[in-house]
C-alpha cells in the first residue's frame, strides 16, 4: 500500500519541501536529489514485486474499486517508474552544473518535482479521470519550467507549446467525458471489462480517435509534433533532458494503456491507423533532424521519429510488439535524455549549439566524445547497445506479425538516424576547432555535476546492451500482463465487478 | 432540455474552434475557455439530465431512489473549472510577458525560437565571445 502511494508522496514533499526552503538554494538541492535517489529505489522496488506479472492494487480511501480512486502498478507501470526516478536523479545532479544558482533561484526545483509527481501520478492512476488530472498536473509544471529563464525564445516558444497542450487536454476532457455518458464509468478495469460489450461500437470508436488525437499530441505524433522541435530546444538543457526523456513517452504509456486494455477488442480497426501514423511519425521526424545543423533541433526532431517505433507496438497489438515497445520505450528515454545532457556540455565547452560553430572535442574533451557516442549509436541501433535490441525486438515484431513494409521502414529510419548522428559527431567532435574559439572554463563541481550523470547513463545503455536477457524477460512479463486484461479486471475489480453490476 | 444543451455545446465549440485559429493570442485563449466550457456542458450532459432530486441516501434505504441525479459528473466538471482556470491564467500571463517583450501579441510577429542558431541573449551560459568567421 505505501509502497504504491510512495512514487506520489515523494515527489509531492520534495516540492513543498524544496518551495518552503526558498532562499536555501543548498539545502533544496541536498533534499531534491535525496527525493530524486528515493523515487529511483521505490522505482526498483515495485519492479521487484511485479517483475512475476503480479498486479499491485489499493483502493484510496477505501472506497471499492469502480467508484472511488484506484492506484495500479503492473509490470509496465513499475518499469516506466523505474526509469523515471532514473531519470530524475540524473537530471537533478545534473542541474547542478553550470549556471544552477540562476535556475535554483527562479524556481527550477519545486518544478521539477511537480513535474515528477505528475509524471509518476500518470503512470500509477487506474481511471481516466486521475489520468486527466496527472497530466495537468505535469503540464502546468512543465509549463513553469520551460519558461523558466524567461527569454525571448522561451517566451516564443512556451507559446506555442502551451497553446498546443491547451488544445491537446481540453480533447482529451471532452473524450474522458463522452466516454463516461458511453459506458457509465472512468475506472481503466470497468471500461476494459464493458467496452467489447457496448451497444454503440461506432461512438466507442469515435471517442477512441479522440484520445488518439490529445494523447498523439503529447507523445508528438504525426501529424501533431511540430510544436516539440519548435518548443523543446528553447528550454534550459537539464529541463530539456527531463522533457525529452520523459514528457513525450508519458503520452506514449498512456496511448499502450487505453489502447491495450479498452480498445483491444477494436484493433482492427485501430492497428492500420497506428501503423500509418508510427511509419509517417518515423520518416517525417527522422527527415526533420536531417535538414538542421542544430544540435537541439536535431535532437528534438530524433524524439519525433523514435515515437514511431513505440507506436509500431499498439499498431501490431501482439505480444512481442508491446514486449518490443516497452524494450524500446525504456532504451529511449534513457538514450535520448543522455544525448541532452552531452549537448548541453557541447554547449558548455564550445559555447554554442549551431553546429557550424563547433569542433575540435575530441581532442579538447575525450571523455565528452565517449559520452556522446555511446548514446549516439545506440539511437542508431548500433550493436552491442541497447538500441540494436530495441530496434532488433521491433524489426522482428514486425516481421513476426507479417507487416514487412512497417519494419523495411524501421530499418530505414534506422539509418537516416545513423547519418544524423555521424553529422553531430564529425561537426562537434571531429573537424578541428573553428577558430576564435574561447572555451569556458568548469569549475571542478560543475564538471563532475555534468559528467557524472551521462557516465551514469552510458553505464545503462551498456548494461541494456550487454545483458540484455534480464531487460527482455522484464518486458516480455509486462508485455503480458499488459494483455492479460482479465487479470488486470480481476486485479482491479475483484468482488467488485459484481457490486458494479448490482449498482447500476 | 437535452436539444438546447446540445445546441449550445455545438455553438460553443464552434465559436471556440474559430477563436483558436485567429492569430490575436488573447482570442486564441478566448477560444480556449468557451471551448472548455462546451467540454464542462458535455461531461454534465453525459451524467444524464432531468434527475432534479439531489443525490442523497434516504434513511434506512440503502440505494438511492429512483430519479435522483448523478453527481459524480459535478465533481468531475469541479475538477476540470479548478484546472482549466489555472491553465488560462498561467496563459494570460505568457501572453501578457509576449507583449511585453515582443511589443506585440500576433502569433505572427513572435519568431524569437525560430531564429536559426542561439544568438548572444540566452543567459546560459554567459555569452562566449563567437567565432567571426562563423558570421
Amino acid at each position: 500500500m505505501l509502497l504504491i502511494v510512495a512514487p506520489l508522496l515523494i515527489p509531492l514533499c520534495a516540492a513543498a519541501l524544496t518551495a518552503l526552503l526558498r532562499t536555501h538554494i543548498a539545502a533544496q538541492r541536498v533534499v531534491g536529489v535525496s527525493a530524486s535517489a528515493s523515487l529511483l529505489a521505490v522505482g526498483l522496488m515495485l519492479v521487484a514485486r511485479t517483475a512475476d506479472g503480479s498486479i499491485l492494487v489499493t483502493q484510496m480511501g477505501d472506497w471499492a474499486a469502480p467508484f472511488g480512486i484506484a492506484l495500479v502498478v503492473d509490470a509496465f507501470s513499475a518499469i516506466m517508474l523505474a526509469i523515471a526516478g532514473l531519470m530524475a536523479l540524473s537530471v537533478s545532479i545534473y542541474a547542478m552544473g553550470p549556471d544552477a544558482a540562476a535556475r535554483d533561484r527562479a524556481g527550477f526545483q519545486p518544478l521539477f518535482h511537480s513535474l515528477m509527481l505528475g509524471v509518476c501520478g500518470a503512470f500509477v492512476a487506474g481511471d481516466v479521470f486521475n489520468l486527466y488530472v496527472w497530466f495537468e498536473v505535469m503540464l502546468i509544471a512543465s509549463f513553469g519550467l520551460l519558461v523558466l529563464d524567461r527569454t525571448r525564445a522561451q517566451i516564443d516558444g512556451g507559446l506555442r507549446y502551451v497553446f498546443l497542450n491547451l488544445v491537446g487536454t481540453t480533447v482529451f476532457l471532452m473524450a474522458v467525458g463522452l466516454l463516461y455518458g458511453q459506458l457509465g464509468t472512468l475506472n481503466f478495469a470497468d471500461l476494459a471489462r464493458l467496452a467489447p460489450q457496448a451497444e454503440n461500437q461506432g461512438l466507442l470508436a469515435a471517442i477512441g480517435v479522440m484520445f488518439l488525437v490529445s494523447f498523439g499530441a503529447k507523445a508528438a505524433l504525426f501529424p501533431l509534433f511540430n510544436w516539440l522541435p519548435a518548443a523543446y530546444h528553447t528550454a534550459s538543457m537539464p529541463v530539456a533532458a527531463i522533457f525529452a526523456g520523459l514528457l513525450t513517452k508519458v503520452g506514449v504509456y498512456a496511448i499502450l494503456r487505453l489502447f491495450a486494455l479498452v480498445y483491444a477488442h477494436d484493433v482492427a480497426f485501430f492497428g492500420p491507423i497506428f501503423a500509418w501514423v508510427a511509419a509517417a511519425t518515423m520518416v517525417f521526424g527522422v527527415f526533420g533532424a536531417a535538414a538542421h545543423y542544430d544540435i537541439r533541433r536535431i535532437l528534438s526532431f530524433h524524439i519525433v521519429s523514435q515515437i514511431g517505433y513505440m507506436i509500431i507496438g499498439v499498431a501490431l497489438l501482439t505480444q512481442a510488439a508491446i514486449a518490443a515497445a516497452i524494450l524500446y520505450i525504456v532504451h529511449h528515454i534513457v538514450v535520448k535524455a543522455n544525448l541532452f545532457l552531452v549537448a548541453g556540455a557541447i554547449r558548455r565547452e564550445n559555447g554554442s549549439f549551431a553546429l557550424g560553430r563547433c569542433g575540435g572535442l575530441w581532442r579538447a574533451a575525450p571523455l565528452l566524445a565517449i559520452g556522446f557516442l555511446i548514446p549516439a549509436l545506440s539511437l542508431a541501433g548500433i550493436p552491442p547497445l541497447s538500441g540494436f535490441w530495441g530496434k532488433y525486438a521491433v524489426v522482428r515484431a514486425g516481421i513476426e506479425a507479417e507487416a514487412y513494409w512497417l519494419a523495411g521502414i524501421a530499418l530505414f529510419v534506422g539509418l537516416l538516424t545513423l547519418y544524423s548522428m555521424i553529422k553531430i559527431w564529425n561537426e562537434a567532435f571531429w573537424k578541428p576547432a573553428p577558430e576564435g574559439l574561447a572555451r569556458t572554463a568548469w569549475t571542478r563541481g560543475q564538471r563532475i555535476a555534468t559528467y557524472l550523470p551521462i557516465a551514469l547513463l552510458c553505464a545503462t545503455t551498456m548494461t541494456i546492451g550487454l545483458w540484455t536477457e534480464p531487460f527482455a524477460a522484464l518486458a516480455e512479463t509486462a508485455a503480458a500482463s499488459l494483455l492479460d486484461r482479465d487479470a488486470y479486471i480481476a486485479a482491479v475489480l475483484g468482488n467488485a465487478g459484481q457490486v458494479a453490476e448490482f449498482a447500476r | 432540455m437535452d436539444p438546447v444543451i446540445s445546441l449550445s455545446i455545438g455553438g460553443l465549440v464552434a465559436v471556440g474552434v474559430y477563436m483558436f485559429l485567429a492569430h490575436d493570442l488573447p482570442r486564441v485563449l478566448i477560444g480556449f475557455v468557451l471551448f472548455g466550457s462546451a467540454v464542462n456542458l458535455t461531461i454534465f450532459a453525459s451524467g444524464r439530465l432531468g434527475a432534479t432530486l439531489p443525490p442523497f441516501v434516504a434513511p434506512g434505504a440503502d440505494a438511492l431512489a429512483a430519479g435522483t441525479s448523478n453527481p459524480l459528473p459535478q465533481a468531475l466538471i469541479l475538477t476540470a473549472i479548478v484546472i482549466g482556470f489555472g491553465l488560462t491564467v498561467f496563459a494570460l500571463m505568457l501572453v501578457v510577458r509576449a507583449n511585453r517583450e515582443f511589443s506585440s501579441v500576433d502569433a505572427a510577429d513572435l519568431n524569437a525560437a525560430e531564429t536559426p542558431i542561439d544568438t548572444a541573449k540566452s543567459p546560459i551560459p554567459p555569452p562566449a565571445p563567437l567565432a567571426k568567421k562563423a558570421a
